[in-house]
């Protein structure tokens, strides 16, 4: 297995450049929840791709039969009893932090036209 | 005496004998803060009058007698973990003004054992960086050389112990912001096993990577600070039932008969030669205590760094969506409705780094790539852990620099990310399998900059790679240097 130099882009034959997908950085920013400046767009279009095609390198991996691993400590999750917790914050503390807050309920704008 | 130059051991034994207190070494500790603080900028904040009424507190008990084990031990935590009453702000704008209602557990477990904290270290925003330059307050700076980055993300904390602002501190590592760091500044940066301490309180970056851990003088600070906050924790889901060992006791244990693994994936093109070299010479320095050096191949290495940056990111993409302006921090004025209030908050609040992580990460793991990029990564994050499981089969630790560079100079790698990203090369590989890593020093540049060298263990063997860390510390004079202009 060939070694990568440190500081080495290294374009494939990733999924990316195979099928030439643009990525629409204004899709991928609304579903974020995310807005940018036309010129923030412009730098950040072009470090994403680079950094999309640095990560295409793994397509060059056989991976059929590997198992996906979601955790370091397989079978270490768990969930607790479903009982009544007696350390939740009051209502007063819920809201300390809120920016707006009143009546003891978090305050946002009108969400029913 | 300068009671600031010590490390947490020698401190505690100096209350233990009576020849300083903590009113006494809190003070001076206080005064130090103020006179370089403001060139290091490693603290976001420092709570004086808490730590002078702790000290007071900690001075009775002392004399009392049977006082904890950390007693009076002023200590500096990263601003990542929550702390009750104390601005906990994670380098960022959107948290500014964050005061936690709870401590985390391992802020309790450290007042519970007479720690002092002492103050909020910086760090890159919301730990996504390697230089702490991503600081909603402003960079870090490394007390070797001050146009030198500290290393991140952790690298206020490194930056406060290395220039004798705190005698020891927490971190967190997600793909080496507690060892990266520490070898940057020349100090032991340790990262446990994923599991061995609580991420209670922890403000989440990528869940399954996360690890806090601690920076310190010695190795044997190391294992005391890991004595004090590792354990079960019912609170954290992913806390895991292991009992926790005396560290402090088996540091002797030594190096003799010990098998060690040098990857040669480790030793790449482009590495610094100084470094090379410091890390060879300390091989033959373990061949000369005793050790077995062992050579070991992690195949999957060179894919390190894409398949983190797509698992953190996506995690850290679900993960940061809490932050919508409702329930705490910061909330853009403008926007008339819900949705547009959320992206002005968002766009207003994040950082550039953090921006691009949530980009990565939203882009990820959105319908059609999913299985492409986050599913394929979950794949060689496994090809990757079964490397490590491999090269234990040959040996019990596994040697290598702990990054290719030495410090950087601040603002060389800012404006390229993935340039960014490969400082964590050899960090990143034990956050993919959970295992437990510790950087020492191990020698200086021609420039008098330090750097670092990180032991590997398996999974919960911390014992091993704190003994082994404290034989060569014990052979070797690294760890006592100190940064000349902060000399006094």
């Amino acid at each position: 297995m060939k070694r990568a130099p440190l500081n080495s882009l290294k374009i494939n034959k990733g999924i990316i450049m195979k099928e030439k997908i643009t990525i629409d950085v204004k899709k991928v920013a609304a579903l974020a929840r995310l807005e940018f400046s036309d010129d923030e767009l412009k730098v950040f279009s072009s470090q994403f791709q680079a950094i999309l095609e640095y990560i295409s390198q793994i397509d060059e991996l056989e991976l059929d039969t590997v198992e996906p691993m979601a955790s370091p400590l397989p079978g270490h999750q768990r969930l607790r009893k479903d009982e009544r917790d007696e350390r939740g914050l009051s209502n007063q503390t819920a809201v300390d932090n809120a920016p707006k807050s009143r009546d003891g309920f978090f305050v946002v704008p009108k969400v029913i036209e | 005496m300068k009671v600031y130059e010590l490390t947490i051991q020698e401190l505690a034994e100096l209350y233990r004998t009576g020849k300083t207190t903590a009113s006494e070494a809190v003070d001076q500790l206080l005064k130090r803060i103020d006179a370089l603080n403001p060139a290091l900028n490693a603290f976001i904040t420092v709570d004086k009058q808490y730590a002078f009424v702790q000290a007071e507190q900690a001075d009775k008990l002392m004399k009392k007698g049977n006082a904890p084990p950390l007693c009076g031990i002023p200590i500096a935590v990263k601003d990542i973990f929550a702390t009750k009453g104390m601005r906990t702000t994670c380098a960022s704008k959107m948290l500014e003004h964050f005061m936690p209602p709870y401590d985390a557990t391992v802020i309790k477990k450290l007042k519970s054992a007479g720690a002092i904290i002492i103050g909020k270290t910086n760090m890159d925003e919301f730990a996504m960086g390697s230089s702490t330059e991503t600081s909603y307050f402003g960079p870090a700076h490394n007390p070797w050389s001050l146009d030198t980055v500290p290393g991140g993300s952790s690298g206020g904390s490194a930056s406060a112990v290395a220039g004798d602002i705190a005698y020891g501190a927490l971190g967190t590592d997600t793909g080496g912001s507690i060892r990266q760091p520490a070898a940057l500044c020349g100090i032991a940066g340790l990262k446990p096993t994923y599991g061995r301490v609580s991420r209670y309180g922890m403000i989440a970056f990528a869940s399954s990577l996360d690890q806090g851990g601690t920076l310190t003088k010695t190795v044997y600070d190391s294992a005391l600070l890991l004595e004090t906050i590792s354990g079960f924790d019912p609170l954290d889901s992913t806390s895991a039932d292991v009992p926790v060992e005396p560290f402090t006791g088996i540091l002797s244990s030594g190096i003799d008969a010990v098998r060690i693994g040098v990857p040669r994936e480790y030793f790449i093109e482009g590495m610094d030669a100084d470094v090379q070299k410091a890390v060879n010479n300390a091989i033959d320095t373990m061949k000369k205590l005793g050790a077995k050096i062992v050579n070991i191949s992690l195949p999957h290495t060179q894919y390190a760094v894409a398949v983190y940056y797509i698992l953190a990111s996506s995690e850290a993409s679900s993960n940061l969506a809490r932050y919508d302006g409702v329930k705490y921090g910061y909330r853009s004025e403008s926007g008339s409705n819900l949705i547009d209030m959320y992206k002005s908050t968002r766009a207003q609040g994040f950082g550039k780094e953090v921006k691009r992580r949530i980009m990565l990460g939203t882009f990820a793991l959105s319908a059609g790539y999913y299985s492409a990029f986050y599913g394929k990564s979950q794949k060689v994050r496994r090809l990757i852990t079964e490397d490590f499981n491999n090269a234990f089969k040959q040996c019990d630790v596994i040697l290598a620099p702990t990054s290719p560079t030495p410090a950087f100079k601040l603002g060389s790698k800012l404006d390229d990310p993935l340039k960014m990203y490969l400082s964590d090369i050899f960090t990143i590989p034990l956050n993919l399998a959970g295992l437990p890593g510790i950087s020492i020093p191990c020698g200086f540049t021609t420039d008098n900059l330090p750097i670092g060298m990180q032991l590997i263990g398996k999974q919960f063997d911390e014992k091993t790679i704190l003994s082994t860390a404290y034989g060569y510390e014990q052979a070797t004079s690294w760890h006592t240097h100190k940064p000349e202009e902060f000399k006094s």
